[in-house]
């Protein structure tokens, strides 16, 4: 199916997001829209898949236009969008979120849409159990519930919004693969990413977008520096590292066990000085996060000791640990992180309350201000969080944390930012590292992971493994992930 | 007094409260808090009798307690739905506002005899041992209802509408995507569960308690309802379970009362509702934190053993029960 979208508009309240973009795509290709935090690109998307109405533009297939009035109405014209956050129902079982809505049929025979489910999914090589809950899945394979679902509609042109963001490299893999079948048998698929590698690998076409607007379009002969160019107007310079001197110990871990419903972590010993960083990594579920929360004290560990500083911190309650100066930023980001319906100046009053029963509304909005700038994030101090684009949102969230704290915890600090943002994060922290703040954080990007910290801790199904970042390559810490070194 | 004739009893007690529970299930399930549920028994209660004596049809009676029930839901649809006004305060006061109509209206009815549904017997079966006291000599109410749990299970579970409904009460965003008008089906279900809650504050006057009175006695019913669905999962079938426990419960409390008339009768009259409670702890201990040290403790065949129990026990509500669904 061809897809043309000519002339897009679409304003929210100041800012335009979509400032008349045209675009064409060929059928059976794999098109690519790159664009850096806030370019417009998931607004774009929403257009062309029924979720929201363009101000003004067309929309055409195979030459016709087309008018949406919901998502449900382009998925009958053939047009499907995977969201960054899978639209789905985590409570219900798997086969349960592929039948709700369609067929059109009363009595439900799972038996037989189990086998069509099944058919489906080892087409494209995924492995789906229909009756587990959705919520014991991870997003990898919520995502290949949705595209399944969405190709049992019969839609023709599938629109993935940055895909990649939380998956495995395996289960990346296995999606990469299975857009490419899919193009091979005519689909036309949309990618959006600021992931250039992935788009440089996958895509035999790209459209860059930057603040709302076309700035480029290349086949993906283009030279990446070119790109680059396309997204930010400028060519970054990649930084290294340097040496770090490392300080005291910050946090030590003693013979620590902790365990929920599902997860053991049994007798891990860590210890992490001043200034150092120590990468988390490993599937997701595989122990990580549990060790993170209990080092910012939201989890009491089963057995073992933590230190900090030197003070036996085990068992105190969080906020003894928030006065310790341990700074800990969630991955849920509108969940646990950021409230969606408050602004970011009463963000600010929230995290720096004074002695004052007050709120000095000045002060906050002041600070909000110079936050934003600091932390280059696109809002104002009266713009709700809920409504910033997700790397803003994350740029938030970094803010809000202590300005010096001894020991950062991160969950995905860089998850869903473009190359620029990501570096900036990453200076930010380094520049705090260099005053003495050891950092622990989990990320499921390999790169991020080798290129920013100084040792590895490799997760698999609770237990763990350390790596020093010192001359490993990209595919020792992938095998190690994969549960190699584990017996 | 032998067993089965003993839970004959208490299932000849339990329509009201099965619809009740049932209606308030079928709303919820679509994510909806229909909190007058107290007030909406108590007024059906009064209308159906009312409805009944004057048209001396039992079958008006009925239909007049649906009709009233629905009305009321309606009302709260209206407010929280289209006004986007909280669902919890609406019901409060609804629940105040009907309790009031029920006792200002009924007044010139109380104590008056009137029609009632009377008990049916199944011929053939109801001469069968053991089951046939407890479940074929009945009123017809007792088969209705109980046929009720079943047919919402089987709508809930086995059809496309029924998983539709689930997906409006979870997650109302994607059940618009996949093609759902939220509000209108949210309006459906609210209206249906309304309408079953007015047939169980209906059975009440025209079956377990026939006639009116102030108080009238089934005071208090309606929260206990609200609990059982939540005891219940929002699954008919467990639900249905919870309200035959309270039931019994309260035949139990009845029996005490007999065997030790010292003690004062509001003791054991108030006792199902503390036990009731309980219970409800019971669903929801699984996710405290503390629970988990204390299990952590324990030998390890006997922390299995509890971890399963209370994790079979856990429930969770539908994920956006209560939450007003606005399209972008
Ligand atoms: N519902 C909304 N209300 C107000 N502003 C919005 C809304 N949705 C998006 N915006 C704004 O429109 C702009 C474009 O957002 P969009 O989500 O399309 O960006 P994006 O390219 O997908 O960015 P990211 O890579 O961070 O996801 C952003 O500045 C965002 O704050
Ligand atoms: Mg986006």
């Amino acid at each position: 199916m061809k897809v043309e979208l000519k002339d897009i508009h679409k304003r929210f309240g100041p800012i335009q997001a979509n400032d008349g973009i045209t675009l064409s795509i060929e059928p059976g290709t794999l098109h690519g829209l790159l664009g850096e935090n806030g370019a417009g690109k998931s607004t774009l998307m929403k257009v062309l898949s029924g979720f929201l109405s363009p101000d003004r533009g067309e929309i055409r297939l195979d030459n016709k236009t087309i008018r949406f009035d919901s998502p449900a109405e382009a998925v009958a014209l053939g047009v499907g969008m995977l969201h960054q956050d899978p639209l789905d129902f985590p409570a219900l079982r798997v086969i349960d979120n592929f039948l709700l809505g369609s067929p059109r049929e009363f009595l439900l025979d799972r038996k037989y849409h189990q086998t069509r489910l099944a058919e489906l999914a080892n087409r494209f090589g995924f492995r789906l159990d229909p009756e587990a809950r959705v919520s014991e899945l991870s997003i990898g394979e919520r995502q290949q519930l949705e595209i399944v679902r969405l190709l049992a509609l019969g839609v023709n042109v599938l629109i993935l919004d940055e895909p990649t963001t939380a998956i495995s490299t395996q289960q990346r893999e296995s999606l990469f693969r299975a857009l490419s079948q899919l193009t091979e048998e005519g689909k036309t698929v949309i990618f959006v990413s600021h992931k250039l590698d992935e788009v440089k690998s996958l895509c035999s076409k790209v459209t860059v977008l930057a603040h709302g607007r076309v700035t480029g379009e290349a086949a993906m002969d283009c030279p990446t520096k070119e790109l680059v160019k396309m997204m930010f107007g400028q060519v970054l310079t990649v930084g290294k590292r340097c040496e770090v001197r490392l300080g005291e110990p910050i946090l030590e871990l003693q013979n620590l066990s902790l365990s929920d419903w599902r997860l053991e972590v049994k007798d891990l010993s860590l210890k992490v000085q001043a200034g150092e960083v120590v990468g988390l990594a490993g599937l997701e579920g595989s122990g990580q996060q549990l060790v993170l929360r209990a080092c910012a004290g939201l989890l009491r560990p089963s057995a073992g000791r933590i230190w900090i500083a030197h003070r036996d911190m085990t068992g105190r309650p969080y906020q003894d640990f928030i006065e310790a100066s341990i700074g800990y930023m969630p991955a849920a980001r509108l969940e646990e992180g950021l409230i969606a319906g408050m602004t970011l100046a009463e963000h600010i009053a929230l995290t720096e309350r004074g002695p004052s029963l007050f709120i000095d509304w000045t002060m906050a909005v002041e600070r909000a201000s110079q936050r934003i700038r600091e932390f280059n994030i696109k809002g104002q101090p009266t713009t709700f969080v809920g409504n910033l684009s997700g790397g803003n949102q994350q740029r938030t969230l970094l803010s809000l944390l202590p300005s010096q704290p001894k020991l950062l915890l991160m969950e995905h600090p860089t998850r869903g930012l473009d190359m620029e943002s990501m570096e900036y994060i990453w200076r930010l922290l380094q520049a705090l590292t260099q005053q003495g703040t050891a950092i622990l954080f989990i990320s499921s990007d390999p790169e991020e992971l080798l290129e920013r910290s100084d040792r590895i801790a490799i997760f698999f199904g609770g237990k763990v493994r350390m790596m020093d970042t010192c001359g490993a390559s990209l595919f020792d810490l992938g095998e190690s992930i994969g549960g190699k070194g584990f017996e | 007094m032998d067993l089965p004739i003993l839970i004959g009893s208490i299932l000849a007690a339990s329509p009201p409260i099965l619809f009740a529970v049932l209606g308030e299930t079928i709303t919820e399930k679509a994510g909806v808090i229909n909190l007058s549920l107290d007030g909406s028994l108590l007024l059906t209660a009064m209308v159906g009798f009312v409805v009944a004596l004057h048209m001396d049809s039992v079958i008006a009676g009925f239909l007049a307690g649906m009709v009233v029930g629905s009305l009321i839901a309606f009302i709260l649809a209206f407010v929280s739905m289209t006004l986007y006004q909280p669902q919890v305060a609406t019901g409060f006061v609804l629940t105040l506002l009907c309790r009031d109509l029920a006792y200002v209206f009924g007044k010139a009815y109380a104590h008056i005899p009137g029609p009632q549904v009377s008990h049916a017997a199944i011929p053939g079966f109801s001469d069968l041992p053991l089951i046939g006291p407890i479940l074929f000599d009945q009123n017809p109410l007792v088969y209705l209802s109980l046929m009720a749990v079943i047919l919402v299970w089987f709508f809930f579970f086995k059809t496309q509408p029924g998983l539709l409904l689930q997906g409006l009460g979870e997650r109302p965003a994607a059940a618009y995507v996949r093609g759902v008008d939220v509000t209108a089906m949210r309006y459906l279900y609210t209206l249906i569960g309304g309408a079953i809650v007015g047939l169980g504050g209906a059975s009440f006057s025209l079956m377990v308690k026939p006639g009116w009175a102030r108080p009238y006695g089934i005071e208090g019913t309606g929260w206990i309802a609200l609990a059982i669905v939540i005891f219940g999962g929002w699954h008919p079938i467990r639900a249905a379970v919870g309200a035959l426990l309270f039931n019994a419960l309260q035949t139990a409390a009845n029996l005490l009362q007999s065997v030790m008339p010292d003690v004062p009768t509001q003791l054991f009259s108030t006792l199902p509702f503390p036990v009731m409670i309980l219970t409800l702890l019971l669903v929801t201990i699984g996710n405290a934190d503390w629970t988990k040290r204390v299990l952590n403790r324990l030998p390890e065949g006997m922390r299995r053993f509890l971890i399963r129990t209370l994790k079979a026990l856990q429930t969770s509500p539908p994920a956006s029960l209560g939450t007003i669904f606005k399209k972008e």
